[in-house]
């Protein structure tokens, strides 16, 4: 199984990208997927968690990720807020929305890390909401380059399910340019 | 489907009477001067006030008013609510009654 | 055709009672079932769902709405949490001994003292005794089939059935679903007609008072009195037993899945241990379950789905040969231990199974329960019995007693 856990803000669309990413590996033929934003009260601008779980079989276990195979950070200021690294196993890939290169992102503990700049690119493709740029599509082209796991068709798909058509070109745009700008280790440049 | 089962739960249908004779409950009887009741002495339908706040159902809006004395429990409600005074509560056994 | 789509345990439920063509919903919001009721208020509002959504000031209120639907023929529906079932309680006996056929969804959630909107299942438990069935599901694809079921099996026996699942554990987690299609549902669970319909054309006084003797009805034919009528509740409960098991195997031939009528097994065969609970945690044991086995313990789990009416013979029958007997569940009958074991125990008593029964009371408040923990605690128990310690005092799993402030 891969638990994948999001790092984000109220009003993000943390909880989205985690439900997109389990409805595309579900697509892809994974047939166990779940999709959970952290359980309890939510605010807009409070820093909070969700978590997808992906597998070959059906899943059995509703319990919270507790280490997690994949982070993806939404919002690099979290880094210095929360411990993201303390619910990442060790060696588990992380990724994180930054204008930083990887090395400059700030993430210690032998982690491999890829980065995008994702607020940019949601800027420039007008995924913009109350003035801020809506990062979680970017960040899950991001997550399909780097994690190698559900791949960015099944991501195009996922989006097209859960987006209404005024806005899903746009976001298949930002979501293939994002996937493009990925860096990371094994990554080209 | 199972056959409906009309005895699943407790119920009974309005019928007068349910609760036994309740005439018999009755310490005062209301009586009627027809002379000063509205509709008796109009001879049209008019007023029945004590039809209207009668509790127990057992006023008879007819000219002239008549009430069910085998239920009246005698709690003098009519007797209060008439506008023409028409209506005195008697003790039972007493003076007039019988 | 059916469709599969991936939803939470609340989407599940909105979409099992669109299926059941409810005419009526009412219902006030409480975490975690709110969303429960704003997607059915969402499909009325729609027109994909020709029901009435009659809005209250309270869950009393709610479920009043939903007894005098059901007098009048109509198949009712409501959902709520905690507080909000604790504020129905009055009314619960109310719809249990008027024998109407409501269904209403019970997303477990803790009690306060102190506030939580966590889940456990102490809500649900506190309320066994009010004369519904209730049903326990472990995912979310048992959360529509069970509704489908609980309209068919609460219009055969005359009682309200109780739906649970718990809190934010599948209410919020979105998971793989298959939503069957329309006319199967329509196949397997008729019309509802009312045992009693209460109409103007044929007024009736339902539910007068009684009296401790027999009562004369208008004609004066003797009728059954409050004690009758409620040997009546009791022996329909007991028979719904056999009733909610055959309309499980009628679904299963009709929908092709299984979920096992009162009870479900897992991996029980050669079980030496029997882990049992009911709800979430029992699908969180078959994993514990999976690990104990690579460790070469021999356990398996016993997933309860009725807890009422308790299904006595079904579970004298899966713990026949159990040599342990682990329940873990989310409630405690404060006092004593928690009164899923207890009602084993009893269930237990006079027959040959002697196996150690220990209780594990996790869960409560929302505190998360992993398969680890649940391995972790059963080979605690397994070493305390082979200690001789046949039954332990209840076990507060990863309660932090030793750091508990003074």
């Amino acid at each position: 199984m891969h638990e994948v856990i999001w790092h984000g803000r109220g009003g993000q669309g943390v909880v989205l990208a985690a439900q997109i990413l389990a409805e595309s590996a579900y697509m892809q033929g994974f047939k166990g997927v779940t999709s959970a934003p952290t359980f309890g009260p939510e605010r807009r601008g409070a820093p909070l968690t969700a978590s997808t779980k992906i597998s070959e079989t059906p899943i059995r276990t509703f319990a919270q990720i507790e280490y997690a195979d994949i982070a993806v950070v939404l919002d690099p200021s979290l880094l210095k807020v929360i411990n993201i690294l303390g619910s990442l196993r060790p060696g588990g890939l992380i990724v994180v929305n930054t204008p930083l290169k990887a090395e400059d992102a700030g993430i210690d503990g032998g982690h491999p890390v890829a980065v995008v700049d994702g607020a940019g690119i949601a800027f420039r493709h007008h995924l913009i909401k109350e003035g801020a740029p809506m990062v979680n599509t970017p960040l899950l082209g991001a997550f399909a380059r780097a994690a190698n796991l559900v791949f960015l068709e099944y991501i195009e798909k996922g989006l097209k399910w859960k987006l209404s058509s005024t806005v899903l070109a746009n976001n298949l745009s930002a979501l293939r340019d994002a996937y493009e700008a990925t860096r990371g280790p094994g990554l080209e440049n | 489907m199972e056959k409906t089962d009309p005895n699943i739960t407790a119920m009974c249908r309005p019928a007068p009477g349910e609760a036994g004779k309740t005439g018999d409950w009755r310490d005062l009887r209301p009586v009627i001067d027809h002379t000063k009741c509205i509709p008796s002495v109009k001879k049209r339908a008019a007023c029945y006030l004590c039809w209207l706040f009668c509790p127990d159902g057992v006023v008879k809006p007819t000219i002239p008013v008549e009430i069910d004395l085998e239920y009246c429990k005698g709690c003098g409600i009519c007797a209060e609510e008439c506008p023409a005074k028409a209506i005195t509560m008697i003790p039972e056994g007493g003076e007039g009654t019988t | 055709m059916s469709r599969t789509e991936i939803l939470t345990g609340n989407q599940a439920a909105a979409e099992g009672a669109k299926l059941c063509h409810i005419q009526v919903v009412s219902a006030y919001p409480i975490t975690p079932q709110t969303s429960l009721t704003e997607y059915l208020s969402q499909a009325i509002e729609s027109g994909q769902l020709k029901a009435e959504y009659v809005r209250v000031e309270s869950e009393h209120s709610a479920l009043s709405v939903c007894i005098a639907a059901s007098s009048v023929g109509a198949r009712a529906f409501t959902s709520t949490s905690s507080h909000g079932l604790l504020y129905m309680h009055e009314q619960l006996h109310w719809a249990a001994g008027s024998r109407l056929p409501i269904v209403m969804c019970c997303v477990n959630r803790g009690v306060g003292a102190p506030w939580s909107i966590f889940n456990d299942q102490q809500d649900s438990i506190s309320q066994r005794d009010t004369g519904w069935i209730q049903i326990y599901c472990r995912d979310n694809q048992e959360i529509i089939d069970t509704l489908i079921q609980a309209y068919r099996i609460a219009e055969l026996v005359k009682i309200p059935v109780m739906v649970c699942y718990d809190g934010f554990v599948l209410s919020h987690t979105m998971m793989p679903v298959e939503i069957p299609d329309a006319e199967t549902v329509d196949a397997f669970l008729p019309p509802y007609h009312a045992h009693t319909i209460l109409s103007p054309e044929d007024p009736r006084n339902i539910n007068p008072v009684t009296f401790p003797w027999r009562r004369a009805d208008q004609d004066g034919v003797m009728c059954d009195g409050y004690m009758e009528l409620r040997y009546k509740l009791q022996t329909a409960l007991e028979a719904a037993g056999e009733t909610i098991a055959a309309v499980g195997r009628d679904f299963a031939e009709r929908f092709g899945r299984d979920h096992g009528g009162l009870l479900w097994r897992y991996r029980t065969e050669d079980a030496d241990v029997i882990l049992t609970g009911m709800g979430s945690i029992a699908t969180e044991a078959t994993m514990a379950v999976d690990a104990l086995r690579e460790q070469g313990i021999a356990a398996g789990v016993v997933g309860l789905r009725v807890y009422r009416p308790f299904p006595k013979a079904a579970v004298r029958e899966a713990f026949r040969d159990a040599r342990a007997v682990l329940v873990m569940e989310k409630d405690i009958s404060y006092g004593y231990e928690g009164a899923l074991c207890s009602d084993l125990k009893a269930a237990f008593y006079g027959t040959e199974i002697s196996a150690p029964i220990h209780n594990v009371v996790a869960g409560l408040g929302g505190r998360d329960v992993k398969a680890r923990e649940l391995a972790e605690v059963t080979r605690e128990i397994l070493d305390r019995i082979a200690a001789g310690q046949p039954e332990g005092p209840t076990t507060w799993l990863n309660c932090r007693t030793d750091t508990l402030t003074e």
